[in-house]
């Protein structure tokens, strides 16, 4: 945890300096941006805004994206396994709205100065994140009901906050997000229930998956509020509502009678009801497991990375023919015959 | 064996070929088109495989030889071209006959008349990217050759109606299906400055054998993969 401290006390005094400094350049635009964030009103690309916010929020909506489409591969190892016609219809659906997230993300970030290109190279280079939950293998076919229920609903609790997130694209970009993941999270849970109920085996393979699944889910909502790098600043900014801890005791609360219903165990006996605080406590979360896959060391970094990698290597000759046509043919569609090209237009 | 088998197969098992490229896409955008040609297929397949009996037992436990597809379908998805020739070749076929499906009063009508909107929209993408490609960089244009030649000798079997397949009694004209998929096929090939394949039209037994349950090697694995799950639990419900 000694690293995460040092991280978050070289964040902080960086971010403040780059805060005076902004201030100090533009005071009148900065009181401006203050009162704007205080009024809940939404920050939009052509506003000024310091540029740590800036940094803060390419950061974060590029770690998103990325998770998004990183998250397709565990999934997608099930497609052509799926055991029913109408479950492999669901999850081609599924996976094809991560692309659509990914899409509507990188979108976003690119109207704070940057774009799809560069933060797929940083992806691919190691030197953006995504999810760590997105390191864990997904090994039966329940994990692609663990993932719908527990990981969609990690990802919701989340992600319902950032729907008022101070950034309008992000913000705006969050309520199409949220509305397509609660319907993620509901066919998870359904399918989880239907194993549950189902023959002996598959209500073995239901608990097995909830089993390995439900710690790294309560990883999700990152270090413990004292070890939280961006927190402080991100809720200041109100690009975060509400802090890691906070999340997830909510979300605990939520899948313990969800758990119930559905006939299954969670892998923690420290898990009880505790009247005081109205809310459930439970167990000590394996931090240092947490810190490995961060690293680099889960169970799938360098799987997930390579074939995303590959995917892109492998693409090149495709997107480079593309744009070599599009500039041959500077209307952009192919077939088109090029005669209604307008002023401006031509230049692909 | 009825038509309906037959053709759900082809939509099913081009379904299952579309569903492995899933995070292997050149570039996002593929990700969503080829993940949303592959789900419009399997609709198709499950509405025509429910015609003939229960859509899970007719996709995970018939054998290898009980499959009606044309095994221009079941072919291996190779590079980004070789995907897109399979999708040009079959998406006009199959857009010229849905269309003749739905204009008349057969069983297949309502179907096709749904599916024919969906099928417009693959064609389309199947032939703005042999545009792409053919006319793209020298590396593109001469894999989209490749595809087009590698790929040519299984489309004779799309107009070769087996006896048997129900396929031969559907009303539709074959022999002007096939002059409409070829004149339709090369004015893209040739607007995509690449050539029309020259080759023999028959597959690895004869034109027609996949409608007969004769396919070729690759297909025994695919199934492998797709029913393995689904044997392991007989009975089982999902």
């Amino acid at each position: 945890m000694a690293a995460v401290t040092a991280h978050q006390q070289k964040h902080a005094a960086a971010g403040m300096a780059d805060r005076a400094q902004d201030a100090a350049q533009d005071p009148v635009r900065a009181a401006a941006f203050d009162a704007a964030v205080a009024a809940d009103d939404r920050i939009e690309p052509r506003d000024w805004m310091p540029e740590a916010y800036r940094a803060s929020l390419v950061r974060q909506m590029a770690q998103h994206a990325h998770s998004e489409i990183i998250g397709m591969q565990p999934e997608a190892n099930w497609i052509t396994r799926a055991p029913s016609l109408r479950r492999k219809a669901i999850l081609m659906a599924k996976v094809q709205d991560e692309a659509g997230h990914g899409l509507y993300l990188y979108s976003a970030a690119e109207t704070l100065g940057t774009s799809r290109e560069e933060l797929l190279d940083k992806l691919h280079a190691g030197r953006q994140r995504y999810s760590s939950i997105f390191n864990y293998p997904t090994l039966t076919w329940a994990d692609v009901g663990a993932i719908g229920w527990l990981v969609d609903g990690a990802a919701i609790t989340n992600q319902v906050p950032l729907c008022r997130c101070s950034y309008g694209p992000y913000a705006r970009a969050m309520v199409r997000i949220c509305k397509e993941e609660s319907f993620h999270q509901r066919q998870g849970y359904e399918l989880l229930l239907a194993l549950s109920r189902g023959t002996p085996a598959q209500h073995e393979m239901a608990q097995d998956a909830v089993n390995r699944w439900w710690w790294p889910s309560l990883m999700m909502f990152g270090p413990p509020d004292e070890a939280s790098a961006h927190s402080e600043q991100s809720m200041a900014w109100k690009i975060k509502r509400h802090s890691n801890d906070e999340l997830r005791r909510r979300f605990v609360d939520i899948c313990v009678p969800q758990a119930e219903a559905l006939g299954l165990t969670l892998p923690d006996p420290d898990i009880r009801w505790n009247e005081e605080l109205g809310r459930h406590d439970f167990g000590d979360i394996d931090w240092t497991e947490f810190q490995e896959v961060l690293k680099g060391n889960g169970p799938c970094n360098e799987q997930r990375l390579a074939q995303r990698r590959t995917a892109h290597q492998e693409g090149a000759w495709v997107r480079d023919a593309a744009a070599a046509y599009a500039t041959k043919h500077a209307t952009g569609r192919p077939g088109s015959t090029g005669t209604t090209t307008q002023p401006g237009e031509a230049t692909a | 064996m009825t038509a309906a088998l037959a053709l759900g197969d082809d939509a099913l098992v081009l379904s299952h070929r579309l569903g492995e490229w899933a995070g292997h896409a050149p570039v996002l955008e593929e990700e969503v088109a080829l993940a949303n040609i592959a789900l419009d297929l399997l609709g198709q397949a499950r509405v025509l495989l429910s015609l003939v009996g229960d859509e899970d037992e007719l996709a995970y436990l018939r054998e290898e030889r009980a499959f009606r597809n044309v095994q221009l379908v079941e072919q291996p998805n190779g590079d980004f071209a070789h995907t897109i020739a399979r999708q040009l070749f079959f998406s006009v076929y199959q857009h010229l006959l849905y269309e003749r499906l739905a204009a008349g009063d057969g069983t297949f009508a309502d179907l096709a008349a749904k599916a024919v909107k969906e099928v417009a929209y693959h064609r389309d993408h199947a032939e703005q990217w042999t545009l792409r490609l053919g006319g793209g960089t020298a590396e593109s244009h001469e894999r989209m050759q490749r595809g087009l030649d590698a790929l040519w000798r299984f489309t004779g079997e799309l107009f070769q109606p087996v006896e048997g397949t129900g396929v031969e009694s559907i009303g539709v004209d074959w022999q002007a299906l096939r002059a409409e998929w070829l004149a339709a096929v090369t004015d893209v090939v040739e607007r995509a400055t690449l050539t029309v394949p020259t080759g023999r039209q028959s597959g690895a037994w004869q034109a027609g054998a996949g409608r007969q349950g004769l396919h070729t090697e690759s297909f025994g694995k695919m199934i492998a993969e797709m029913q393995h799950l689904h044997r392991s639990h007989p009975g089982a419900s999902w």
